[in-house]
């Protein structure tokens, strides 16, 4: 029962009078309306715009969240209304759904902000209604196909190592930008076909006279050459078309399928005038057969998307191209007729049947007027002139259908292709998003722990490190502080990720390890040469290495080493302030301070955990003045 | 709520089939009926022409409204509105029935005063008048007697809104042997048709019928 009408349902019951004198039998009790309050006015407070309905209207549809009592959830004790935060133009619609018991898709809307609207207010987009739901239908497809691209070719991109060398090359051979090689292919192949083409072309073109005054065309002068010529072509394209078989998925389709028709039909000529040339009665026949050479033309569709296009276009718009031929042969037959009787009474007149005024009437109603033929009689003349008129007509109704059906199939294509080159844009923004929140917390890391730290040795300096940080940012930090402290593993950034790596691969040369160590930019393993000399300090010390080792950098903070070379600007400015606020403090007190330090690698890469601990004599030169008086203060 | 299939072909091609007169005519008739406006008498009218509170007035007629924007309902509108209630069977015969009731001076169209009038009647009044109002019902062509073959098409009309599939399996003879019963009951006289004095006396003797003209009480 439509909510629309609900109102009438006391009209409806009054109706029953009808029934009740014909009853044999009592009727069932009424329900009793319990609570028979006065109907009321809700306030909906959406974004700071206030909406206001009946009770009613809104129970209208018991299962969504406005006509259930899930808005309960909202209602706001002081302003006595229901406060949604939410999209006040989309609450509209919805608004107007409970009230008219139709909803509407806006067209300006965006798809994914309204289908989550729906999905919020506990609405099914399946009841918008019929004047609306083709655009919304449309407008979800496109979506769709957004969608499903963009996992196509993140599949893509993941799925290169299990395809067999099979699919490798038919994948090649359709989408030529997926390797070098697949590239190369392309090109030739499409060079190839243009030389095919235009050997055939020049072939034919006079080039000098011969002795006796004979002028040969170029194929005949340099038969030899041309001959060597389509030989190569023909060869290319022969091994084009087996490869093409044999790569494809399924063979017989492939075989059925326009493009190796053409491909057959290119080769073809050449392989028959090979077996034939002996043959001089079928030499003629034979000379005929050159003509499907130019068919190699199509071969081009491959190349060219615009005349992949125009092919399915024509496809598409068969109906209408068949209606044009039809309508055109019916027209030419009907004034042919006509300029045949018209023109029968004049001598000596060009229009001896009817099938031969069909050659006048066609190219006057295209508008060509050769002139070969032309009426002589008044009768002809005046004819001749509405078949112009007509034929211009006839001609111009379908070609526009044709043309649309063309413009809307290439803008789709155009669609799909500006996607593609924008993702790559698109996928760079969002790298640079994730890349900027995880900086963040990184950089908040260590001011956090710079801040606890100097608490707790009470300097009243570096006020100005503190950066301050909204509560929601803190908490987030927090949040993935807690992460780090279950997993035992620490984030750090993908430099210093790939730094790390080359070190532990640089790590196994012992001999180079010390200058290595000082001067190479990871200063990590600096840090954990320095942490495991000193792990007897730490009292969980009874750990195993790695794990302690692990642990150490989780809980540790030390100075940076100044001559240690800036690995991030952020951290290196850190640095400098740091030390320059903290030296101090060095000097004065055992307990020192310090930036914590980019965690190790060796808690990240598997190598490294196995990896006995690097000579300390090398890394202890890096920090001499330091060193000695680090004590490893738990940040805990 | 949604049943049925969507099609994606042009409504027009459709029409195209045919002739374009039928395209403009029809369009032409569409906005005739969409210009006609009625507007009711005021509250204070109504409220004292029907015994309903003013509150019941204004929510009867935001009802009417929404379901009638052009302020009166046609027998089309009247019978899609009842249709909605009785999704399995047919009732369209029985709102013809309803609609001509409540269509008080025969105009083809129901306004909201008719509207309010005849539920006025149902709802607030005396159960004679209920029993005056649905004998007036049963009347199809108001000439005072209901007879057999009203009685039966009134019977049809409500079995038919009962559908197909009930239990027991509706019968052909069903409604033919309830008017049977029902003649039974009311036709004192015997002489094949009933009479307003015969129907009121007959009901007022039932028990049950006085006890279901009370559930009218609460409807609003």
């Amino acid at each position: 029962m439509a909510a629309g009408v609900a109102a009438w349902l006391p009209f409806a019951r009054a109706a029953a009078i009808g029934w009740m004198p014909v009853a044999n039998c009592p009727m069932p009790l009424a329900p009793a309306d319990k609570n028979k309050r006065q109907d009321e006015l809700i306030i909906l407070n959406v974004s700071g715009r206030r909406f206001q309905t009946w009770r009613t209207t809104l129970e209208r549809y018991p299962d969504t969240l406005l006509g259930s009592t899930e808005k309960e959830f909202f209602f706001n004790e002081d302003t006595k209304e229901y406060f949604f935060d939410r999209d006040p133009e989309v609450f509209r619609c919805v608004l107007n759904f409970y009230r008219t018991g139709k909803l509407h898709y806006p067209r300006y809307e965006c798809i994914s902000a309204y289908d989550d609207e729906l999905a919020f207010y506990g609405i099914l987009p399946e009841i918008i209604g019929d004047c609306c739901y083709e655009e919304y239908k449309d407008r979800k497809r496109e979506n769709a196909e957004r969608l499903m691209d963009d996992n196509d070719s993140e599949n893509n991109q993941e799925s290169l190592p299990s395809l067999s060398f099979r699919q490798t090359m038919w994948r090649a051979f359709e989408n030529p930008h997926t390797s070098t090689l697949a590239l190369v292919f392309y090109y030739v192949t499409g060079f190839f076909i243009a030389v095919s083409v235009i050997t055939n072309v020049v072939e034919t073109v006079p080039c000098g006279t011969v002795p006796g005054n004979k002028e040969l065309p170029c194929g005949e002068r340099y038969a030899v050459a041309f001959f060597c010529l389509d030989t190569a072509c023909v060869m290319i394209f022969t091994v084009e078309y087996l490869l093409r078989l044999f790569a494809a998925p399924s063979r017989y389709r492939f075989i059925r399928s326009v493009m190796s028709i053409i491909d057959v039909v290119a080769i073809m000529p050449y392989y028959i005038g090979l077996v034939m040339t002996n043959n001089e009665d079928v030499s003629g026949a034979f000379v005929t057969l050159r003509v499907f050479r130019v068919f190699r033309i199509f071969k081009f569709s491959r190349h060219s998307q615009g005349l992949r296009i125009l092919g399915y276009t024509l496809k598409s718009c068969a109906s209408e191209l068949g209606f044009l031929l039809f309508s055109l042969t019916m027209a030419i037959i009907i004034f042919a007729t006509v300029m045949f009787y018209a023109e029968k009474g004049s001598s000596a007149s060009k229009f001896t049947s009817i099938p031969a005024s069909f050659w006048y009437t066609i190219v006057t109603m295209t508008t060509l007027g050769y002139g070969d033929m032309v009426p002589k009689t008044i009768a002809g003349k005046i004819f001749g002139s509405i078949c112009s008129l007509s034929g211009v007509l006839v001609i111009a109704l379908p070609v526009p259908v044709i043309v649309s059906n063309f413009s809307r199939i290439y803008h789709q294509n155009q669609r799909a292709d500006k996607r593609r080159a924008q993702k790559k844009a698109r996928l760079a923004r969002i790298r640079v998003a994730k890349t900027g929140s995880s900086n963040a917390y990184l950089h908040s890391k260590r001011n956090g722990l710079l801040n606890e730290a100097l608490e707790l040795t009470g300097s009243p300096e570096d006020e100005h490190l503190t950066k301050t940080t909204s509560l929601i940012e803190s908490q987030h930090h927090h949040l993935l502080h807690c992460l780090e402290k279950t997993t035992n593993h620490e984030f750090i950034d993908e430099q210093m990720f790939e730094q790390n790596c080359m070190e532990s691969s640089m790590q196994n040369y012992p001999s180079t390890r010390s200058p290595s160590l000082s001067s190479h930019p990871g200063l990590t393993t600096s840090c954990c040469s320095r942490r495991s000399k000193k792990t007897t300090h730490l009292p969980n010390s009874n750990l195993p290495a790695t794990r302690l080792r692990s642990m150490q950098e989780l809980s540790t903070i030390h100075i940076q080493g100044s001559e240690q070379p800036s690995l991030t600007t952020s951290r290196s400015s850190l640095n400098l302030k740091a030390d320059d606020g903290l030296r101090p403090n060095c000097k004065g007190s055992q307990i020192t301070t310090a930036i914590i330090s980019i965690p190790t690698p060796p808690a990240l890469t598997p190598e490294g955990e196995s990896r006995p601990p690097p000579s300390s004599p090398g890394s202890t030169t890096n920090i001499p003045p330091i060193g000695s008086n680090i004590v490893k203060v738990s940040a805990l | 709520m949604r049943g049925q299939a969507r099609k994606e072909s042009l409504s027009d091609s459709r029409d195209l089939d045919g002739s374009y007169d039928q395209l403009t005519d029809s369009v032409e008739d569409e906005f005739e009926l969409s210009t006609v406006c009625h507007r009711p008498e005021g509250l204070d009218q109504l409220q004292e022409q029907t015994k309903f509170t003013r509150k019941e007035l204004q929510v009867l007629y935001r009802g009417f409204k929404n379901e009638c924007p052009s302020g009166i309902v046609n027998e089309e509108n009247f019978k899609q509105i009842y249709s909605q209630f009785f999704p399995q069977g047919d009732s369209s015969t029985y709102a013809t029935f309803l609609f001509n009731a409540f269509d008080t001076n025969h105009d083809g169209s129901v306004s909201f005063e008719d509207f309010v009038a005849g539920l006025s009647v149902i709802l607030r009044g005396t159960i004679d008048d209920r029993l005056n109002w649905a004998f007036n019902l049963y009347d199809l062509n108001k000439d005072g007697f209901i007879t057999k073959e009203e009685m039966l098409d009134i019977m049809k009309s409500i079995y038919d809104m009962m559908g197909k599939y009930t239990y027991p399996a509706l019968r052909e003879e069903a409604p033919r042997e309830h008017v049977e019963s029902f003649f039974q009951k009311m036709d004192r006289n015997k002489d094949g048709v009933v009479t307003i004095e015969e129907f009121i006396e007959s009901c007022q003797k039932d028990e049950n019928i006085m006890r279901s003209m009370q559930l009218f009480d609460n409807v609003i």
